[in-house]
């Protein structure tokens, strides 16, 4: 996802004078050849999140389309406010690029995970939020950052994310993606935990259990008529984010269920109130923080089993 | 080129430094007003700015009134933007905007908030009042210009008390790192924020020499004194390769006796006793507060 994101900003800077790379002391290597094609424009700003974002507004204010690129946790907690005021008030043309979003960086612990990125930049006036589930929708996000005239910000894992479609897929903003179809239930997700949670669709659906699963590449403007249409079709929903269940996805998702008056029985799986835990793989992360698709296939079946009735 | 804004010492006899002391005493007056009339607002931060103001936008600027957005333009930004009403005054002055507008200040639905904002006013380039941010916005705008090969050039006016923000030092190692020469930091060293001395709560001392331990090229002024801030900008860039600062010695409230280096004024209005002193001391006529709704 980081090369594909990487590789997008190394061609947009190719037919667009205006881009610059921004980033805090970090992409060693992966930056290499924009860097040799496009050395000007490739700034590195130290360890200085919050005057990376400043800087980058005021280049903004000038014409540029900076892409500022650093861990999602720094970028968005550690510059919040001058995101908030020397971005978003101003509404510069400003790209946020969080890498390593969840606890894609695995064994590095709660200060380099990043479950509160979704709810922060939500709540931000004029913000949009990609959050791409395989490298070719890193890449296609990218582009269309590039096309909105104002403040965004893509959510990515980190390097090896598997590929989740087979074929060249067109992307459009706002839009969710049904990546499998199903009546029993609907899964709302987002992002880079989409293969996890594909891998549990599958096994249910082996199971005979079919389930619609919605993604929403595009997190905010939030794809409320797809999230309604599945709750009409299957009135049951399970969200699954590599999130804090407040204020993301999930919160989302409730809010317009219950905005709508839609009678569907939203579950939402994330982090309750509670940091990642844990030190180990990615793979070993899920399991330990209740997001494998052993975990979320669980979920679903308690979920199907209370509307039918038994106790779960 | 930066060369072509230079001020000869020469030039600067011609200035006629009086109309500028006049321009200083009729902006005092004017925030005076804007101020007591709107019912608040900083009125000692605005005063401790006021010939730095008149030099920079009478004589160093390169702006328009007329074609406020012009790309080649140079940039002026109030990063201690609790002193809006020193800018609103000096963008009326200037002809950016309608001096009648200021009669609006301070009431409800007005385009000129405590803080200035971009998206409202002509000649406003940053929307600033949270300190520590304008400072770094500015250097967006003056890498831009290196990035462009553009000869305009970047002015950003930042409070004493402002510096105690640690983006202000990220940004300080920035510019340095970055030979921004076509950016000047003007320092407010008034020596006051909110309630006390500088020295008495976080010292910034020694300011100056911190300053060229950070990589920039530094003078120390009188900043009211119009002949040094003429003679300190007509130097730009002090060296090149390096971002400019200008250490501004100033009196928080200087204009009112009673007010200049009082903590206690920061955000206050005289009663209608101190008022006519104030008056006095301004050289206007008394003013008159109504209530206000």
């Amino acid at each position: 996802m980081r090369n594909a994101y990487i590789a997008a900003v190394h061609d947009l800077a190719g037919r667009d004078s205006q881009i610059l790379a921004l980033v805090a002391d970090n992409g060693a290597i992966v930056f290499d050849r924009y860097r040799k094609d496009y050395p000007e424009r490739f700034i590195n700003f130290g360890i200085a999140e919050a005057n990376m974002i400043s800087v980058a507004a005021g280049l903004a204010a000038c014409g540029k389309i900076p892409f500022a690129y650093t861990i999602a946790g720094f970028l968005t907690m550690r510059a919040y406010e001058q995101i908030r005021n020397d971005v978003c008030l101003q509404r510069m043309n400003v790209k946020l690029v969080g890498i390593g979003a969840g606890f894609a960086y695995s064994d590095l612990g709660p200060t380099h995970h990043t479950v509160e990125d979704l709810a922060l930049m939500r709540i931000l006036p004029g913000m949009t939020i990609f959050a791409p589930c395989d490298p070719q929708e890193a890449r296609q996000v990218t582009f269309a950052a590039a096309q909105i005239d104002g403040p965004v910000y893509i959510r990515l894992a980190t390097g090896g994310s598997p590929r989740v479609y087979d074929t060249e897929m067109p992307f459009e903003i706002g839009k969710a993606v049904s990546l499998h179809e199903g009546n029993d239930l609907s899964i709302v997700t987002t992002g880079h935990i989409v293969p996890e949670v594909l891998s549990a669709v599958r096994e249910l659906d082996a199971d005979g259990i079919q389930v619609l699963l919605l993604h929403y590449p595009t997190v905010k403007p939030f794809d409320e008529a797809a999230l309604l249409d599945a709750a009409d079709r299957t009135g049951l929903i399970l969200t699954v984010e590599e999130h804090s269940v407040y204020g993301g996805l999930g919160g989302i998702v409730s809010e317009v269920l219950a905005e709508h008056g839609s009678g569907a029985v939203c579950k939402r799986l994330g982090l309750w109130d509670r940091f990642p835990a844990g030190y180990g793989s990615y793979t070993w992360m899920k399991e330990h923080n209740g997001l494998s698709s052993r975990q979320i296939i669980s979920s679903v079946r308690s979920l199907m089993e209370c509307r039918n009735g038994s106790p779960s | 080129m930066p060369q072509e804004h230079a001020i000869m010492e020469s030039q600067i006899l011609q200035i006629d430094v009086d109309e500028l002391r006049e321009m200083s005493a009729r902006v005092r007056r004017t925030i005076f007003r804007t101020i007591c009339l709107g019912g608040g607002g900083h009125l000692p931060a605005c005063f401790s700015i006021v010939e730095i103001l008149t030099v920079l936008y009478r004589q160093i600027l390169r702006v328009d009134p007329a074609d406020p957005k012009n790309p080649n333009r140079d940039r002026f930004i109030l990063s201690k933007g609790h002193a809006a009403v020193a800018l609103y005054v000096m963008l009326a002055e200037m002809g950016f905007i309608d001096a009648a507008i200021l009669d609006t200040y301070g009431h409800s639905g007005t385009i000129l908030g405590g803080h200035p904002d971009l998206h409202k006013l002509p000649g406003v380039e940053a929307s600033t009042g949270a300190l520590g941010h304008g400072f770094p916005f500015s250097m967006g705008i003056a890498l831009a210009a290196k990035l462009d090969r553009k000869a305009y050039r970047t002015f950003v006016v930042l409070g004493d008390g402002e510096c105690q923000e640690g983006s202000v030092w990220e940004a300080a190692l920035f510019a340095a790192h970055r030979g921004l020469d076509n950016l000047t930091a003007i320092i407010d060293y008034n020596k006051l924020q909110a309630l006390d001395r500088l020295d008495s709560i976080v010292s910034l001392e020694p300011m100056a020499e911190k300053w060229r331990q950070f990589g920039w090229a530094v003078r120390e002024v009188d900043g009211h004194d119009i002949p040094a801030l003429l003679d300190a900008f007509g130097r730009l860039p002090f060296e090149p390769g390096k971002p400019n600062m200008v250490v501004a010695h100033t009196i928080k409230g200087k204009g009112i006796r009673f007010m200049e280096n009082v903590p206690i004024w920061h955000y206050r209005l005289p009663n209608p006793e101190e008022m006519k002193t104030a008056c006095r001391d301004l050289g206007m006529e008394e003013l008159t507060v109504g209530k206000r709704e």
